[in-house]
């Protein structure tokens, strides 16, 4: 198996970089890249051609009293003493962005059941993208479906394998127009995700009853 | 000591801010970046009166959080970069953009001298290749960071320098992750 899937796309890092993915994605992206040093490295490589195309950007001219004006904002609110460094890695399985969206860990969660034991809690939903968790029990399968658009899929906890791979904690799974997949959960451990799609998923099992509730969110 | 390029030089400037609120450095700075800010803030969609606001912003900040910098990991127009991209976001789009968590052996760790000069090297060869790019690549490439591209578009090989940068950054993570064990 190929650790390509692990890992985020240098599409979507660069387009997290120069801050023009839609929000859902931006919140899947943060959280992975707390997760892990590969990915946050190849940011930080992105936003170093942001840095250059600072440089590389041309001057305006600024008003007259631009540099006095800057100085009065930063008299009005002084720089502020330096900050105790964040306790390091707390119990919980959100790192900081998915902590701050939700408002805790998982026990803050707000699950709502969408049928055979599966769970899901809408995060942010805007017209361009969305974004929720996703809780599946140990061994559960999901239904079978496509994609409209594409589905960043973030494991937070436990793991699932589909037809292309096998996804654990921190591990991004992409899917576009052309994945056709039946996620299932691993046994032994519940499945927890995080997972921003772009357009509704397509389901193409035979539940549809059951699927309804991931349809349109 | 002796300024090997640039880079270097706004680093000493930057950490002059964080130690001494060297007015003076701050000023130097300014006269550099903020002009090249507010040029930014403009391609991007912002309204010259709304980049003049913007931009003192940024610079503001830069004057807060100097000590945050790191320069082991980013130059510092990277740096600017992306506190002027996030403000951009905060203006332009409404929302607070979701930032990856801190490392928690963050800036109070003193980073590597060796790590600092290879990657403000890097950084300098990558302006260099910028410098060289031919025309047509190089507004690609500013077109996707003033957020008026989709990035498959650019997805083209542009030879620049960038893996480098990766492995340097990679570097000073994995140091710092094993400074604190
Ligand atoms: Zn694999
Ligand atoms: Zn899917």
């Amino acid at each position: 198996m190929q650790d390509v899937n692990h890992h985020i796309s240098d599409d979507l890092l660069m387009g997290y970089a120069a801050g023009a993915l839609p929000q859902a994605f931006d919140l899947v992206i943060a959280t992975h890249v707390s997760l892990s040093d590969e990915s946050r490295a190849r940011l930080e490589s992105f936003e170093a051609l942001g840095g250059a195309v600072l440089n590389h950007v041309g001057t305006a001219d600024l008003e007259e009293d631009s540099f006095e004006a800057t100085m009065a904002r930063i008299s009005a609110a002084p720089a502020p003493e330096r900050a105790p460094s964040p306790e390091p890695a707390e119990t919980g399985i959100f790192p900081a962005p998915l902590r701050d969206m939700v408002g805790g860990d998982l026990d803050a969660v707000k699950w709502r059941a969408v049928g055979m034991g599966v769970k899901q809690c809408v995060l942010h939903s805007g017209k361009d993208a969305s974004v929720r968790l996703l809780y599946i029990p140990a061994g559960q399968a999901m239904p079978m479906h496509s994609h409209r658009g594409t589905e960043m899929t973030l494991v937070l906890q436990g793991a699932y394998s589909d037809e292309e791979d096998r996804f654990a904690r921190g591990d991004v799974e992409i899917a576009g127009e052309e994945t056709n997949h039946t996620p299932t959960a691993d046994p032994g451990e519940d499945c927890i995700c995080l997972i921003a799609t772009d357009a509704p998923l397509k389901f193409n099992g035979l539940l549809p009853r059951i699927a309804q509730p991931f349809v349109g969110i | 000591t002796i300024v090997q390029n640039s880079e270097e030089h706004w680093v000493a400037l930057v950490q002059a801010i964080a130690t001494a609120h060297d007015q003076t450095a701050f000023a130097e700075l300014f006269r550099h970046f903020a002009p090249k800010v507010k040029a930014f803030l403009i391609k991007s969609g912002a309204d010259a009166g709304l980049a003049e606001e913007c931009m003192q912003d940024v610079m503001a900040t830069l004057w807060r959080k100097a000590h945050m910098y790191d320069p082991s990991r980013a130059s510092v127009a990277t740096w600017i970069f992306t506190v002027a991209r996030n403000r951009k976001i905060d203006l332009l789009r409404k929302y607070a953009r979701p930032e990856p968590e801190d490392l928690p052996w963050g800036p109070e760790q003193a980073p590597d001298q060796a790590d600092v000069l290879a990657l403000q090297q890097e950084s300098h060869r990558l302006a260099e290749a910028m410098k060289t790019l031919p025309e047509k690549q190089r507004i690609l490439i500013e077109r996707a960071y003033f957020g008026d591209l989709t990035h498959s578009e650019i997805a083209a090989e542009t030879g620049l320098p960038l893996g480098t940068i990766k492995s340097r950054i990679r570097l000073a993570l994995d140091r710092l992750r094993h400074n604190m064990t």
